[in-house]
């Protein structure tokens, strides 16, 4: 093919252009895929990508074509006929995506994962395809509160019923299930309190109900926890944190079976909230060190947790890896690399003025929504994503004036501390 | 602040006028000018760039210099230090340089006429001895390349300074991680940013950084005469790459000690050039220059043919077979047809560089896959 391209100049390669792109996109089938067993930091690097690229490049190429093109008439009711795996137009996906989404399947222990522009997009994605008008939701009540906002806003619109429960209070939660009910919903840890759910119990009320589950395991990554692994059916990731882990780029995930994701992907191809190429190669750039930056994240969120918990200005630490954690010993049952970046504290009898003073102060975390990025991040809840919020809506949700959200980053432990220590202590 | 901090934050504010915590990527070539004979901070892309200047600044910061110039490869670095040098010159290599450089100095910078002697600085007396009147730089780098040898830095340093010659040094294998010679009185410090510093197999990038002031000025008139400078693109994925620097080179210097023990008693295997050994000429010196970590590349003769080695590098699944090195991924090659196949034939013999020499560059995967998968090689062989 180069040789009737170019006639009389050898391609700068090693070998010919392949003429179709090797885009079968299930890893698991690939001999050249490392093991399922292989370590977290193989699967990170290596799964996913074919051993042998085009043009034999070590990475992947970004792909940035809209549209892909046939050979002849015959070749498109081939695919259309299924009988040729291969790509046809960017909403229906990509060669990058498709290396990513395996990538994240493997590093999740899923049959498949679905890579949406973000973790909103994906959620959406998530329950359009398995919602219908008069149907019935259930979730925790400590969660991302535009999870709920699109919930109890846009979902109601079509005739969809949300029930929200006390975060962990399963009876609760059986309570609210009825006959229409086809999906529980939970964050574990939770955001900010950082509770963990556990996860035997959530899957058993689902499968007595025969209700689907749904874990928004963002805070964890799958370092820590694996839901699939207990049963759970739809796994929830905001790429955007730590698996794209650079604060630079928006990227979210469904994982779970191909037979249940089958609908997801399609009408994702409807709605087309697909990742962009450039971005899907960042997000694959990200992982890479994926597993090395988490285990960071989860050295410095236990230091700062464990400063925070004996610093005298500290009223109280939301961390499960302290002891003092309601969920502590859930955690240690089911997070098993560490647990993860995200320190959540109040400050001993501070109101809102004083509190944002402390973060004022702070020199090296920066003040910003989101988390999970090499960047630390520093935030004061009530002011970031409540202010515009009832005190009792606030009191409701468990935000209070004094509350401090940080997302420790990668840097030097010591640093931070001395940081925090300095803007405490000033 | 400490040193992974800085490769975080050094270079990083966030953008002013948006507050995005990741500064923007500014592909603009053209500044738009104040007023006639009126310069802006940036007139012209090649002259200086954001995005450049921003990863300059962290790298700056890291190697600890005054000033750091980012460059479209190594070998751009390279060639830039060089155009210090004036007609009549000579320079001072050492004897296991890269492939590419020993190239531009035999067939490039001897069109200038400048002249170059290459010298075995394992031995720094040698060095005494192959000064020249017109001798104006020595050229080396922090660990040897393929033989991973590790020069004694502040002695060539203490020669150099008496002759008054500049000292460059390539730090692409050791990385600011491990030594920083700017601190130890070199002059310029080199980097093929392609590898440790990007990290992942995806950006050609190159960087000279001094603590001098004065030579800074002067790398830069010549790196802005000439024009090989780094991509806005690029830069900003250098940056990206340097926030996990740290991480990334203590996690590969740790898998690569363990993969050198387990070479080092692998029956197929004559000897194991890694300077994290004690069985390593230079492993006291690496001690006392490297802070307890000896690198990532590991260089170790097959016993065997030609034949055996090609193919042992042939049938690793996890290791790439590519030269290059630094990156996310493990790569294995042979350097007497890879790396170093620049090299005249007599000159590679005089480095060592026999044809059962297998290079390995480790990488970020679990340490016990990379075992698994070099020991099934080894032993199909």
């Amino acid at each position: 093919m180069a040789d009737s391209l170019f006639p009389g100049k050898p391609f700068p390669g090693n070998m010919t252009v392949p003429t179709k792109t090797p885009n079968t996109p299930v890893a698991s089938v690939d001999p050249n895929q490392p093991s399922t067993t292989a370590g977290a930091s193989t699967l990170a690097v290596h799964a996913g990508e074919a051993r042998r690229k085009a043009l034999d490049a070590v990475t992947d190429a970004i792909v940035c074509s809209s549209t892909y093109t046939f050979d002849d008439t015959q070749s498109v009711i081939d695919f259309i006929e299924q009988k040729q795996p291969r790509e046809e137009y960017g909403r229906y996906g990509n060669p990058n995506e498709r290396v990513v989404e395996a990538k994240l399947a493997a590093l999740e222990g899923a049959e498949e994962a679905l890579v949406y522009s973000s973790g909103m997009a994906a959620i959406v994605g998530l329950l359009m395809s398995k919602l219908s008008a008069g149907d019935e939701i259930v979730f925790f009540d400590q969660c991302y509160h535009r999870s709920r906002e699109f919930c109890f806003k846009h979902l109601a619109r079509f005739g969809v019923v949300t029930h929200q429960v006390k975060t962990g209070d399963f009876a609760a939660m059986e309570r609210a299930i009825t006959p229409r009910t086809r999906m529980l919903v939970s964050e574990s840890p939770t955001n900010p309190h950082l509770t963990c759910i556990d996860l035997e119990q959530f899957v058993a009320l689902g499968k007595a109900h025969e209700v689907e589950t749904l874990i928004d395991a963002t805070l964890a990554t799958p370092l820590n926890l694996k839901p699939i692994e207990y049963g759970v059916d739809y796994v929830l990731h905001s790429a955007t944190k730590y698996l794209g882990g650079h604060n630079d780029l928006l990227a979210g995930v469904i994982s779970g079976s191909k037979e249940k994701l089958e609908s997801v992907r399609h009408l994702r191809g409807i709605m087309g909230g697909i990742n962009s190429p450039h971005n899907l190669y960042l997000l694959q750039r990200g992982l890479k060190t994926f597993q090395l930056r988490m285990q960071r994240h989860n050295e410095n969120g236990q230091a700062i947790a464990e400063f925070l918990n004996d610093h005298p200005r500290i009223e109280r630490v939301y961390y499960p890896g302290l002891a003092s954690h309601p969920s502590h010993e859930i955690a240690k049952r089911t997070m098993r690399g560490g647990y993860g970046g995200l320190v959540t504290f109040l400050v001993k009898d501070a109101d809102w003025r004083e509190t944002a003073n402390i973060i004022d102060r702070v020199k090296i975390p920066r003040i910003g929504p989101s988390l999970g990025g090499v960047e630390s991040l520093i935030e004061q809840p009530m002011v970031m994503s409540y202010f515009n919020h009832a005190p009792a809506d606030r009191e409701r949700f468990g935000i209070t004036d004094n509350m401090i959200r940080m997302s420790c980053g990668i840097e030097d432990t010591d640093d931070l501390v001395e940081d925090l220590r300095q803007a405490l202590e000033a | 602040m400490k040193f992974r901090t800085r490769a975080i934050h050094v270079g990083n504010p966030p953008d002013p006028q948006t507050g995005a915590v990741v500064p923007p990527i500014h592909p603009a070539t053209t500044y738009v000018q104040p007023g006639a004979g009126e310069w802006g901070t940036f007139d012209y892309s090649r002259s200086g760039n954001p995005t450049r200047a921003a990863v300059e600044t962290t790298l700056a910061s890291l190697e600890g210099g005054c000033g750091a110039l980012a460059f479209a490869s190594g070998m751009a670095a390279t060639h830039c230090a060089t155009m210090l040098l004036n007609s009549g010159d000579h320079i001072i290599a050492g004897m296991d340089i890269y492939g590419g450089t020993y190239r531009l100095l035999h067939k490039i910078c001897n069109r200038s006429g400048v002249d170059v002697t290459l010298v075995n600085l394992q031995e720094p007396e040698r060095l005494t001895q192959a000064i020249r009147p017109n001798t104006r730089m020595v050229w080396l780098e922090s660990i040897g390349n393929p033989r991973i040898t590790v020069p004694d830095l502040p002695a060539i340093v203490a020669i150099a300074k008496q002759h008054n010659l500049l000292v460059g040094v390539d730090n692409t294998f050791a990385t600011p991680v491990l030594m920083r010679p700017l601190e130890l009185g070199v002059d310029i410090v080199m980097h093929s940013a392609t590898k440790y510093f990007g990290g992942h197999s995806d950006c050609l990038a190159g960087v000279l950084a001094t603590a001098s002031p004065e030579l800074h000025k002067q790398l830069y008139f010549i790196q802005n005469a000439t024009g090989a400078v780094l991509s806005p693109f690029d830069a900003f994925l250098l940056g990206r790459g340097l926030k996990t620097l740290d991480l990334r080179m203590r996690a590969q210097c740790e898998s690569a000690m363990r993969l050198a023990e387990f070479l080092q008693q692998h029956a197929a295997v004559e000897e194991v050039l890694y300077p994290g050994l004690t069985t390593h000429p230079d492993h006291e010196l690496a001690k006392q220059l490297f802070g307890g970590l000896y690198g990532a590349m590991i260089t170790f003769g097959l016993r065997g043919s030609f034949e055996d080695a090609k193919q042992v590098v042939k049938s690793t699944k996890l290791f790439h077979l590519a030269v290059s090195l630094g990156a996310a991924e493990s790569l294995i090659e042979h350097p007497a047809t890879m790396s170093h196949a620049s090299y005249d034939a007599a000159a590679r013999k005089a480095a060592g560089i026999n044809d059962n020499l297998i290079r390995l560059s480790v990488g970020l995967e679990d340490i016990d896959d990379l075992i698994a998968d070099l020991d099934a090689a080894l032993t199909k062989h």
